[in-house]
């Protein structure tokens, strides 16, 4: 089995008066790998963050199963060991630091757990150095920028030692530069630890980052595949309202307006070469 | 700005007082204020603050700090001393009306003003020289014990280092809110009391809603973070007394000792 599997899922958030709204997951299953990067992408309100919570048993669903490790996540005494091999980091950095020092947030997590004092220095400082953040261990989260604050959640995960990290939307808050400084962070923990990242997002530019991209819409996966595969599939993509990257977008104007264009660009250096190629 | 203000009133530094274990620090302060109550004589009130005066001394805190905290309650004082100048016993030294003022009113009046001022300067030499985060921390571990008697010492502790943590993010928040509603055309700045108090209400219910928000987002974040109480919970900080506790130790205990040997050797002037 898969390192986490999840097995046609149905949620939805029912109100006070018990009466269930429209399904926010709807059928949806998915399989993720070990050592993957994988981007769920999909527009606002299609599911995407009740996904996420499901993935680390903050939610249960309605009907279906999720797996972690062959774990079930509606088993109740496992939920801790979940929730420690999956670290999920929310949209808003500001919401989810816990103390007023870096060093001392960052430590939550394994403090959480048990671990003891010497160990838990120890994955501090390592996972700070691993988000780049070591230096600033003794200051004060309200005084960092806000992809400076989002580095720190993630370190307060990786303090926790998971095998899988998944993020709702972390750049969704960000300016551009914080926004890259979380992305390279997130593949040099891919690539360098081997770290399994499933990173949600509705921006198409931070999905081709990954190995594999995931759509979602109405609570289910629309497509998937390689992100050249989806994002080739420029009229799906578009008829459930959503983009493609801008470079995508370029080449399938052009090939509309009857210009060939044989390879699919996903980003501006491809783009480039490819319009060279056009224009030669 | 505002939000640097309000952050407490954390001095960082590396002082004697500063590395002083930050639970001893709590208990000594304690001791010192109840021992402060009980000078009856001007002995022990020298003593008294001349263990004030050491504190601040070595707390390495510009003296600056220590008058800015005296200023926000020299009206007190000054009612307090004038009102026991008038209340004393024995025979009038002056008198005029029903106003007479007597040696041992003389007396009170000094005694009064001293202690409080002792009072205030000692418990703001202890949050110049201890971070929030550490006050915290080291009330949860006094009141440990209690923890016997079902007294949610944890979560108390939890709570407060919560509070100190989302005060420089919620006086954010509102500074954005004000800015907004100004934008909006706001009047936050004329009209009477009950104008400006009504002026509040488009201010404070945005923030409302916003910490709830952010409490709930909170709340899922240390889920996550396997945060399930108290219970099995390790610290990455282990505070341990040193030389310098013991030392302060000593020196406390050397006053108690003044103090109650004043008590017992002269007679009380009040």
């Amino acid at each position: 089995m898969s390192f986490i599997s999840v097995q046609n899922i149905v949620f939805s958030y029912s109100d006070d008066d018990g009466v269930s709204a429209k399904n926010a997951v709807n059928g949806l299953s998915i399989d993720i790998e070990k050592g993957e990067f994988i981007a769920l992408l999909g527009h606002n309100g299609c599911g995407k963050s009740t996904v996420a919570k499901h993935l680390n048993a903050m939610l249960l669903p309605d009907s279906g199963k999720v797996f972690v490790d062959g774990d079930d996540t509606s088993d109740e005494e496992k939920t801790y060991d979940i929730r420690k091999k999956v670290g999920l980091v929310l949209q808003n950095p500001d919401n989810q630091l816990v103390a007023s020092i870096v060093e001392e947030d960052v430590a939550f997590g394994p403090e959480n757990l048990g671990v003891p004092p010497e160990e838990i220095r120890k994955r501090v400082d390592e996972a700070l150095k691993i988000v780049d953040m070591y230096e600033y261990r003794t200051n004060a989260p309200f005084k960092l920028s806000g992809g400076q604050k989002q580095r720190v959640a993630i370190a307060g995960i990786l303090a926790m030692q998971p095998e899988c990290i998944v993020l709702d939307e972390p750049t969704a808050m960000l300016d551009p530069n914080g926004r890259d400084e979380v992305l390279s962070t997130l593949l040099k923990l891919n690539k360098e630890k081997n770290m399994t990242v499933v990173l949600i997002t509705h921006y198409m530019d931070e999905a081709v980052l990954a190995d594999r991209v995931a759509v979602m819409d109405e609570g289910k996966i629309l497509t998937q595949g390689k992100p050249r595969e989806v994002f080739s599939q420029v009229e799906l993509l578009k008829k459930h309202r959503l983009d493609v990257p801008q470079a995508a977008e370029l080449a399938y104007r052009l090939k509309g307006c009857g210009i060939s264009v044989d390879s699919l660009p996903l980003n501006e250096e491809e783009c480039v070469a490819l319009l060279e190629e056009v224009l030669k | 700005m505002i939000r640097d203000v309000t952050l407490g009133q954390y001095y960082p530094g590396k002082s004697l007082v500063h590395r002083l274990d930050p639970r001893v620090k709590i208990v000594l302060l304690v001791a010192c204020i109840v021992i402060i109550f009980c000078t009856f004589n001007y002995l022990s009130l020298a003593l008294v603050t001349l263990f004030t005066v050491m504190c601040i001394a070595s707390s390495g805190v510009p003296a600056k700090f220590y008058f800015k905290s005296l200023k926000v309650i020299i009206t007190i004082v000054v009612i307090t001393s004038v009102l026991n100048l008038f209340y004393g016993t024995g025979d009038p030294l002056w008198e005029w009306g029903i106003l007479k003022i007597t040696v041992n009113g003389i007396n009170r009046a000094i005694f009064v003003t001293v202690r409080i001022v002792c009072l205030i300067l000692i418990s703001s030499c202890l949050t110049f020289t201890t971070s929030p985060t550490d006050l915290s921390d080291a009330l949860e571990r006094i009141m440990k014990p209690l923890n016997k008697i079902h007294f949610p010492v944890h979560e108390i502790a939890m709570m407060m280092s919560l509070a100190l943590r989302f005060v420089p993010t919620l006086i954010e928040e509102t500074d954005k809110i004000m800015q907004a509603q100004k934008a909006r055309v706001a009047d936050m700045e004329s009209g009477n009391i009950f104008q400006r108090l009504k002026a509040l209400i488009p201010i404070l219910i945005p923030l409302f809603v916003s910490a709830f928000r952010r409490a709930y987002d909170l709340a899922t974040a240390m889920e996550c973070r396997c945060y399930k109480g108290g219970d099995g919970r390790t610290r990455m900080k282990i505070i341990h007394m040193s030389k310098l506790d013991v030392l302060a130790i000593i020196t406390a205990a050397l006053l108690i000792c003044g103090v109650v040997l004043c008590n017992i050797f002269l007679t009380a002037v009040m």
